[in-house]
């Protein structure tokens, strides 16, 4: 695609974004739906920094979104009514934890890798469900709020004002996909796509392929966590679903669904993902086999996702 | 001194001894040939040489320098490079791409997260070199998947030499290919040798590429060395003809 069609594309999907408070209940959305999409997106294209861009599936990327989420609840909870404060204590749980579980599985490959993720993952769920005292257990952490952002010249009110919530996602929605764009067009970014191409002859050009995965994953992992975050401070909320496989495995089909060779395939996987289960899900309860029926026709027809669909037909 | 020293190298895959105490001295500049009728252990002496394989006895010495238990990566920032059999390059990226990473890589830049303009201009310098040497110019913007083998093989050989080696370990350059091809192949390596010097280890089933190209050759049957010397010598000798030509023949 040239490079005037993609500048073209990356315009209209901030456009879009930006102005969405203002068109998107117009066709039929609300506000908070809107910073879900956001959040979502945000996971699924963390996840695909892993999948999309260096080859490698993980399926327990909810336990790093789960403890971002955990960590900003329990210190606004218990420790400090600070939003930024517990967002990065929330991330740093994330990160770390990834960090250090790394280095156990990143010499793994394809099913063993994956399966290895969930079996992560489900550490982290279990801890969440039993230890009551601390996580509230089934329950999960509620009683808590959001806590406006205090700019020095002026606060910006995230508690009570939706439309503000949504900015500040956008906002940090925004820091994160432009770091990641930035990591992929460098000379750190090109050695990923090497592996995912071909591993073996990453390895003969001299590049340590655990070692490049290993910081994928904790870079995709931190992004998670960051997502994390915001999920809890969305509906001033947490508890132990946003850990489970599941979780992880919703990251992974709003990925592939979308488009994972292309840079916003997540972000449209998430948005046909939450759409349908906002909508479907208000006249059945069953709405999990309809999103799952469109995820099993796209993969079949159209393995590239959403998005892959549409740039093959606008480039022939 | 000598550039690799392989010291009695062996092999084992469980009850089968795929190289049996094998030893070969590559010196600086030179061009060896290794042939062998299939399953003689050719590509198992390359992949123990370029660390794929770990040898169950032996000792390979690089420049001086003991490099038996290094892993493939380290071996590679030592100096030596190496293609394979089927080639290996990154299917879904342009020839220019492929040879970028390979020179980003070789040039120290693999964890940067961004390149000053004077990187960026001599990395584009580089792969335009490699471009211009290999005669792929002019396919650089399009997927190597979508490349005639030939083509696909010279990039896989243009990335190895993107790496600076000391020395080029290429396993049957020629395999598959049709004679234009096999010939284009040929005179690349050999400008390869004769201009820069490049120390070269190949394996290769095509004779009148062994006999064109070699400085020396080993001949290695069901593992074991079967001779080594000059191709005047290898061509001479009556073990040799046995085992391997005369089957050819």
């Amino acid at each position: 695609m040239p490079i005037i069609d993609k500048r073209a594309a990356n315009l209209l999907v901030w456009l879009l974004l930006v102005t969405a408070p203002y068109w998107f209940v117009g066709v039929g959305g609300y506000v908070e739906l809107g910073s879900r999409i956001l959040i979502y997106a945000l996971a699924a294209m963390a996840l695909n920094f892993l999948l999309g861009y260096t080859g490698v599936l993980s399926f327990g990327h909810a336990a790093y979104f789960g403890l971002g989420g955990y960590g900003t609840a329990m210190v606004l909870k218990f420790l400090y009514p600070s939003t930024p404060l517990a967002m990065l204590a929330g991330i740093v749980v994330g990160t770390v934890a990834a960090a250090i579980i790394g280095p156990l599985i990143v010499r793994l490959r394809g099913v063993y890798f994956a399966m290895c993720t969930i079996a992560f993952g489900q550490v982290f769920y279990f801890i969440a469900f039993q230890w009551s005292s601390v996580t509230g257990g089934d329950d999960g952490l509620s009683a808590w709020q959001r806590q406006p952002i205090n700019l020095g010249f002026t606060t910006f009110d995230i508690l009570h004002d939706n439309k503000a919530f949504y900015y500040f996602v956008l906002a940090v929605f925004a820091l994160c996909v432009g770091a990641m764009a930035f990591l992929l067009r460098s000379p750190f970014g090109r050695t990923l796509l090497a592996i995912r191409e071909n591993e073996r002859r990453a390895r003969f050009l001299g590049i340590p392929v655990d070692r490049h995965i290993w910081m994928s994953w904790v870079v995709s992992c931190f992004f998670v966590s960051v997502a994390g975050c915001l999920y809890a401070l969305l509906s001033d909320f947490i508890d132990p679903r946003a850990i489970r496989w599941d979780q992880s495995g919703n990251f992974v089909i709003m990925a592939v669904l979308g488009g994972m060779r292309s840079f916003w395939g997540p972000l449209i996987g998430a948005a046909i993902f939450l759409v349908l289960q906002d909508y479907i899900s208000s006249h059945t309860e069953n709405w999990m086999s309809f999103v799952g029926l469109f995820f099993v026709l796209i993969v079949l027809f159209f393995p590239r996702g959403v998005l892959g669909l549409i740039q093959r037909k606008s480039a022939s | 001194m000598s550039l690799l020293k392989v010291e009695n190298v062996t092999k084992r895959f469980g009850e089968l001894v795929a190289v049996n105490n094998v030893s070969m001295t590559v010196e600086p500049g030179e061009l060896r040939a290794v042939i062998g009728p299939n399953g003689a252990g050719k590509t198992t002496f390359f992949n123990i040489i370029s660390g794929f394989l770990t040898q169950t006895s032996g000792r390979i010495i690089f420049d001086g320098e003991d490099i038996s238990n290094q892993l493939p990566a380290r071996r590679v920032w030592r100096g030596i490079a190496r293609t394979f059999q089927i080639t290996e390059v990154f299917p879904e990226l342009t020839t220019r791409e492929n040879l970028r990473i390979a020179v980003e890589v070789a040039s120290g830049y693999r964890l940067k997260t961004r390149l000053s303009g004077d990187a960026e201009g001599e990395i584009k310098a580089r792969v335009t070199d490699l471009l211009d040497m290999s005669g792929l110019i002019e396919k650089a913007d399009r997927p190597v998947g979508e490349l005639s083998h030939g083509d696909q093989r010279a990039t896989e050989i243009m990335m190895a030499l993107a790496l600076k080696p000391r020395l080029l370990l290429l396993d049957e350059p020629t395999a598959g290919m049709g004679d234009q091809e096999t010939y284009d192949i040929t005179q690349l390596i050999r400008k390869l040798h004769k201009d820069q010097k490049l120390s070269i280890v190949l394996i290769e089933h095509d004779m009148r590429v062994v006999f064109h190209l070699a400085d020396r050759i080993m001949v290695l049957a069901e593992g074991t060395m079967l001779a080594e010397g000059t191709p005047q010598e290898i061509a001479r000798n009556e073990a040799v003809q046995e085992a391997y030509l005369g089957k050819a023949a």
